[in-house]
């Protein structure tokens, strides 16, 4: 008997990657996206569905549908990648120590001279002068 | 640091600079400006002494333990005082710089 591929478990596990692969490259460009990665998160959770689908043909209807074997397969690796982005947007990217010393709101703003990536020294004065204020942006660097 | 660079305009529009500050070296720094087109400067604090005179330090986090800033945005206004900060619990998540051109409205 002619069994046909198991079109929702490629599906599905296609989608997981793109759901798992994209966030860095696209999502995390855009706020929205960014800070709760629902994009990312509905995608995970359409290819969890469709790998569902596609285990729930090959192992009730082994006679019309493969993927007894990649099935676990596909969807082991589905799992992980699911883990892994789990793990680093709910847990990892929160673990930062919270503050310690920093100044209060309405208190003097450290000063400070720094070398710029133009090769100039950069004075929070030389920010402010002919400005109403100034953002200063902390951010980890590209080590 | 992305979306600042979009707002740039609209900020110096509104009188507000902008500057980003890592341990970074200045090389480093300007392959990152160069590598994303970023306008506004970009400062170097390899010892992390301003870092840490903000309060934003994040001790041992980066390359063979080296002291690195934790992500954090402040609003300073023109006569050098703390108007507004965002001490974010996650760094994904930035401040938006329409946020600070809310807040910024209310500088003299």
């Amino acid at each position: 008997m002619h069994k046909s591929r198991n079109v929702a478990l490629w599906a599905g596990f296609g989608i997981v990657i793109l759901g798992f692969a994209s966030y860095i490259p696209l999502f995390i460009l855009f706020p929205i996206t960014r800070d709760v990665p629902w994009a990312n998160y509905l995608m995970l959770a359409a290819g969890a569905a469709f790998l569902a689908i596609g285990l729930k043909r090959a192992y009730g209807q082994p006679e019309h549908h493969r993927g007894k074997i990649s099935g676990p397969i596909l969807s082991v690796l589905s799992l992980l990648m699911i883990g892994v982005f789990l793990f680093g947007t709910v847990y990892a990217s929160k673990q930062i120590p919270s503050s310690s010393g920093v100044p209060q709101i309405g208190q003097a703003a450290p000063p400070f001279v720094l070398a710029s990536a133009a090769g100039r020294q950069v004075s929070l004065a030389d920010l402010l002068k002919g400005h109403r204020g100034a953002v200063l942006i902390f951010y980890r660097g590209y080590w | 640091m992305r979306g600042f660079e979009q707002h740039l305009d609209e900020l110096h529009a509104h009188g507000i600079e902008v500057a980003a500050i890592s341990v970074d070296s200045p090389e480093e720094s300007r392959k990152l400006s160069d590598a994303k087109g970023y306008k506004f400067p970009i400062l170097s604090d390899p010892k992390a002494e301003v870092i840490r005179s903000y309060g934003v330090l994040h001790p041992k986090a980066g390359e063979n333990g080296q002291d690195i800033a934790r992500p954090a945005e402040f609003l300073v206004d023109s006569a050098g005082k703390i108007r507004w900060m965002n001490l974010t619990e996650d760094i994904r998540v930035r401040a938006r710089p329409q946020v600070v051109l809310q807040q910024a409205a209310s500088l003299p």
